[in-house]
């Protein structure tokens, strides 16, 4: 979808904006001054603990067709089936709505956290590259952030997941095919205002090693807007792989992520089984305006020129 | 709900007032054609909008049965020879008369289709020669007895060859007719320019992706079609085009999903037709090579695998399918019921066969394997499997109505008898091209039987592949049985009726018994519409739109 | 600048280069299209045959250096499935496409700077907290999800308007166009509301972060510090300086919604070239996916050129010989 669009959360204030490193007890106070960023935090707390656990705290293993029964299918919330009772209903294979929806919130933070991460890695290395070499190391890379960033999504993730299959760690690669290009182009962005700062020059004067200037000293300074955009970017691959889903590629059916959950019920909507597509909604639309609110918080924080 | 209730009320009338235009029909259909040349694309959505327009000397009814059209009778007058009488009197919708030459030009023209990505060539070649006694007489010379000839002359449209420029009386020639220069181009009938048929119904405007307009010929000589106008809107996403005909922008829509059936069947401004397909949902199981793709927990493969397929490339586990006994437990482990019931929402009928029981060929007393689980684990350890083994499914999930669904339910029931199963579920795109690659060990996918006769599933999905003998185009199952083989080309060059379907009906017996393939259900078509419009339900899923009407 | 100019085309022709080879190879990866596009009745000898008459029966590389020979004569190649010219096809559906996202960036505009603009100038009122609060909504939900939810609602429930496909048009110049017609209207709202709550947020989010900074800065002070009256404060000096990297950043994104309208397009029945495309990648009609993307890509350098040029006339800091992303 839209991920590669530029990203309204991570629309930095200025490019100036990279702060020096705040002492942790401001930041924390800072924070927490928004009473709702600190309510998306204990939420997203929350969740990611529910996923971790989620062997330990779910009735059902969704993923054990032993367990399933198709004539428990499609039952409403609180029913009581033949070994347990479906707090919030059942899906056409007599999936346990509750534990699916604990599954799928597991595997969806597990692609949105891993893509992010990869991501980020790839693709801030790259702009990291890209911003302190300049000239033709420079020019290839953002040709290449070009090129990429004129591939819809979509077609990426068709192709890889027709020459590779289906599979969690496919779509993680998927994401991260499409992501890493939009974060090569902030880090250069930032890392390009840094680098003609005064520091890093008194630092080329001085002849350090390129591996020490850019990771002793470019890199720091870029990390703020990073982790800004880190955490956003998590909210982020989890929509995009919801619509995948959507549009027919994504994760396979058997291990659902919220996205296909959601996919799945849309088919039941309009037939009044609400619930088989509008919990894993909520609980997808909780997880990502948790993480929006932190993100957006965490900027505020960390823009020095925001503060009173 | 309450609110629902008051919101569907205005709904309603908002309906009851669109009835004052009601000879304008709008139709939103799931899939749309991909060219309005009816020789073209051989495809269900171009085959569908064809039969509007372009007439074809046989008539297929709701039941697939033949019936009369362009052509008013015939009969074999000779193993190898049919003799068709052609209707008199009949104008194309430029004014031109209907005559055998048209058939000729027709016939030369199918071949001559540049880029066609499937041709109806399959339905001309058997014809070896055709003469013309008088204009409205045609005498059809085959190779071979052909019993199919005239479901075959069913499947393809007649061009008029004065409109197209040629006057001359044609010969026909398999290789090629002479006395054409240019045959009309494609894109020439999706701007309307050779866009002319006999059909009751005339081109008027085709806008790719948006919508198809077609107008009422009023001096059709079959129909008295009653809509002025017929716009087909292609509406891909299932809950869109349900909302569309709930919002009132369309009239009528084909496959609706079938879950939202309860739910439209009790909205007032609503009705379903509903009937049974020709369409079987099977699985076809791996027996070709001693190792199969899919399969872990079986141990070594007794000899190397040799020939076309996945484990030509990589290590594979043992192939257990060749056992009739797995096979049996299979089938047996499936309660098809069940499946019909809560997967497919009771719009499905469990199959014993791979045509419905009223279907030409197909045996009236067919039954579906019966649920028994604890049967199937004592044929999987008689058969050395008591601990089972690991098995991945294959399936498209965009193709057939509830198809991923339905394979996760196959799979719930493998696993209950100790086959521990997985569901590889991808898009059509590729997942018919993994399976032509021989990728899957059991896959799920459906048939539709174009001629609706038993020959065409058995035929194509059962004998051995053989591109010589036009036999197993589909067997991607790879079984191969030379007795069941003979019976099928034995039945498909025997012209008298009866005898045919005797042989048909044994040899789909044979390949039951013998848990070659598994029919799981066959399809019911759904149509929704709205409650002052009718439609018979057609066999071959098509939507036609001289078949709506409206009540009072 | 000449030079410059001369380099940066042909490193876009590169560009372009690449892309196709990449785009070829993926799409043949994927599978034979003949294998979904042939009628199943077909037996081997006319699949061989459906195989041949496609040219897929040759090499990967016999098939690329036909498709280049014949893209450098302008001829994209004929689809798979429409047997008309690439080219052809995603110029007729082109006007519907362009349509809707400039339908949908009017939206964003409309919508978005006059809330981010109250949401710049009060960020701590419950209003201002409000439209952020909103903002997150609006790209913390799927595009699909928000589709169809909107459908459910509007056109379902409420039946104030239709739940999809294009309203009655009208030739302008030639093209097609709906939105002139009150029918045309009615269909372009919701697909074009659906595609614009991102691009929304985005406008909303820029605004309000350029408010706040203007705000800080001396002359908007100056400009209070002279008494101006408070509208024409924001009106003039806050306005005019948010809006340029506003419309700047917009026109950038112009591209990426054109062609991520594939979503809006599907849920929608949109007949614009992102509905296309999702269609042709069912069918594996490898020349229309590759036509569409060569003109993406196209569309999305020329328009980074313009910015850069733009930017270097505007701008005499910005040297054009610098590399700019």
């Amino acid at each position: 979808m839209t991920t590669q669009a530029l990203d309204p959360l991570t629309v930095p204030e200025t490019p100036a904006a990279a702060a020096p490193p705040t002492p942790l007890q401001r930041f924390v106070s800072d924070f927490c001054e928004s009473k709702l960023a600190l309510f998306g935090l204990v939420l997203f707390l929350a969740l990611i603990m529910a996923a971790v656990f989620a062997p330990w705290i779910t009735p059902q293993d969704p993923y054990d067709l032993m367990q399933l029964d198709i004539m428990d299918g499609r039952l409403p919330p609180l029913s009581e089936g033949f070994a347990m009772t479906y707090y919030l209903g059942t899906d056409d294979q007599g999936r346990d709505m509750l534990s699916g929806i604990i599954y799928g919130l597991r595997t969806s933070l597990t692609v949105g956290a891993a893509s992010t991460l990869i991501a980020l890695l790839i693709g801030g290395g790259f702009g990291l590259m890209a911003a302190y070499f300049g000239g033709w190391t420079d020019t290839l890379i953002m040709r290449v952030v070009d090129l990429q960033l004129s591939f819809p999504a979509i077609l990426i993730a068709l192709i890889l997941v027709a020459i590779m299959g289906q599979g969690v760690e496919k779509i993680v690669i998927a994401l991260v095919a499409v992501q890493w290009a939009y974060y090569a182009r902030t880090v250069r962005a930032t890392a390009l205002v840094e680098r003609s700062k005064e520091y890093i020059q008194a630092a080329t004067c001085l002849a350090l090693s390129h591996p020490r200037i850019v990771f002793r000293h470019l890199m720091p300074n870029c990390v703020p807007p990073l982790i800004v955009v880190g955490t956003v970017q998590v909210a982020h691959a989890i929509s995009l792989e919801a619509t995948l889903s959507f549009l027919g590629v994504g994760l396979p059916i058997t291990e659902p992520s919220l996205g296909l959950l959601i996919k799945n019920g849309f088919d039941y909507m309009l037939s009044g089984d609400y619930w088989i597509s509008f919990f894993p909604g909520l609980v997808l639309l909780l997880t990502i305006v948790s993480i929006n609110l932190v993100g957006d918080q965490l900027r505020d924080v960390l823009n020095p020129r925001l503060q009173k | 709900m309450k609110t629902t209730k008051l919101l569907m009320g205005a709904l309603a009338t908002a309906l009851l007032a669109g009835q004052a235009a009601a000879a304008d029909l709008t139709i939103g259909v799931a899939a749309e054609p991909s060219s309005i040349d009816p020789h073209y694309h051989n495809l269900g959505p171009n085959n569908e909008i064809r039969r509007h327009m372009f007439e074809s000397l046989v008539w297929q009814d709701e039941a697939q049965r033949l019936s009369p059209w362009l052509a008013t009778a015939w009969t074999p007058t000779s193993n190898t020879t049919w003799e068709f009488k052609l209707r008199q009197g009949v104008t194309f919708h430029d004014g031109s008369e209907f005559d055998a030459y048209d058939v000729i030009y027709t016939a030369c023209r199918i071949p001559n289709v540049p880029n066609s990505p499937s041709s109806f060539v399959i339905y001309t070649k058997a014809i070896a020669a055709i003469e013309v006694p008088d204009p409205h007489t045609l005498v059809i010379h085959t190779d071979v007895p052909y019993p199919l000839l005239p479901n075959e002359l069913a499947t393809w449209g007649i061009l008029s060859a004065e409109s197209n420029g040629v006057s001359e009386p044609l010969t026909y020639d398999r290789n090629g007719c002479d006395g054409v220069e240019s045959w009309p181009r494609t894109a020439s009938f999706n701007d309307g320019s050779s866009t002319i048929g006999t059909g009751p119904f005339r081109f008027v405007e085709f806008v790719p992706g948006d919508r198809l307009v077609l107008a009422r010929n009023p001096d059709h000589y079959k129909w008295d079609v009653e809509w002025e106008t017929v716009t087909f809107k292609p509406i891909t996403n299932d809950a869109a085009r349900v909302a569309a005909l709930l919002a009132g922008d369309v009239d009528f829509i084909n496959n609706p999903p079938t879950q939202d059936l309860p739910r439209l069947e009790t909205d007032d401004a609503v009705a379903i037709s509903a009937g049974l397909s020709n369409r079987v949902i099977y699985l076809h199981i791996d027996q070709f090579g001693p190792a199969t793709p899919g399969v872990t927990g079986t141990g070594e493969p007794e000899t190397p695998f040799e020939g076309e397929g996945a484990c030509a490339e990589r290590a594979c586990e043992k192939n257990p399918f060749h056992d009739k006994r797995v096979r049996e437990a299979l089938s047996k482990s499936i309660d098809r019921q069940a499946i019909v019931d809560r997967i497919m929402g009771g719009i499905a009928v469990p199959a014993g066969e791979l045509l419905p029981p009223s279907f030409f060929g197909a045996n009236a007393d067919a039954q579906p394997t019966v649920y028994d689980p604890d049967a199937a684990k004592a044929l999987l350890a008689e058969a050395g499997y008591a601990d089972g083994f690991s098995l991945v499914v294959g399936t498209p999930n965009d193709r057939y109505i509830n198809d991923a669904r339905v394979a996760q339910a196959v799979a719930q029931f493998f696993t209950r008898i100790g086959i521990r199963t997985t569901i590889d579920a991808t898009t059509a795109s590729v997942f018919f091209s993994r399976r032509n690659k021989y990728e899957f060990s059991v896959y799920l996918a459906g048939w539709g039987a174009g001629t609706g006769e038993m020959s065409s599933p058995l035929r194509a999905l059962v004998a051995t592949r053989d591109r010589d003998r036009g036999l197993g185009g589909t067997n991607r199952g790879r079984y191969s049985n030379p007795d069941f083989d003979e019976m099928v080309l034995k039945a498909l060059a025997t012209v008298d009726d009866a005898e045919r379907a005797a042989i048909l009906q044994a040899a789909s017996r044979m390949a039951m018994e013998d848990y070659a393939i598994l029919p799981l259900h066959y399809e019911v078509t759904p149509w929704a519409h709205r409650v002052n419009l009718t439609y018979t339900p057609r066999a071959d899923q098509y939507t036609i739109a001289m078949d709506i009407r409206s009540v009072d | 600048m000449l030079v410059v100019l001369i380099r940066r085309l042909m490193q876009s022709v590169v560009v372009l280069l690449i892309m196709s080879v990449i785009v070829f190879v993926g799409v043949y990866a994927i599978g034979n299209p003949i294998d979904i596009l042939i009628n199943p009745e077909a037996d081997i000898a006319e699949r061989e045959a459906a195989v041949a008459r496609l040219g897929l029966d040759r090499s990967l590389w016999e098939q690329y250096f036909r498709f280049l020979s014949g893209a450098l004569q302008g001829d994209l190649g004929h689809s798979f499935v429409h047997n008309e010219p690439a080219l052809t096809i995603i110029l007729q559906r082109l006007p519907a496409t362009l349509e809707l996202a400039a339908g949908a960036m009017f939206l964003a505009i409309l919508i978005g700077i006059p809330a981010g603009l109250i949401a710049g100038l009060k960020p701590h009122s419950r209003l201002g907290k409000g439209i952020m609060a909103g903002s997150i909504l609006g790209f913390s939900l799927p595009t699909f999800w928000v589709g169809l939810m909107l459908i459910m609602v509007f056109a379902v429930y409420l039946g104030w308007l239709p739940a999809s496909g294009r309203g009655d048009t009208v030739d302008v110049f030639g093209v097609p166009v709906s939105f002139l017609t009150p029918d045309g209207i009615s269909h372009l709202f919701l697909p074009a509301l659906n595609l614009a709550l991102f691009k929304m947020s985005l406008v909303i989010r820029l605004t309000r972060a350029g408010t706040r900074e203007v705000l800080l800065q001396d002359y908007v002070k100056f400009a209070r510090a002279k008494g101006l009256s408070e509208s024409r404060v924001i009106g003039v000096h806050v306005l005019k300086n948010i809006l340029i990297p506003v419309v700047t950043i917009l026109g950038l994104e112009l591209g990426s919604v054109i062609a991520f309208a594939v979503v809006t397009e599907t849920v929608f029945a949109w007949p614009g070239i992102g509905k296309l495309l999702i269609d042709s990648i069912a069918l594996l009609d490898r020349p229309i996916v590759v036509a569409y993307l060569m003109l993406t890509v196209f569309m999305f350098i020329l328009i980074n050129l313009v910015v850069d040029i733009l930017y270097s006339l505007l701008d005499p800091r910005v040297r054009l010989g610098e590399a700019k992303a």
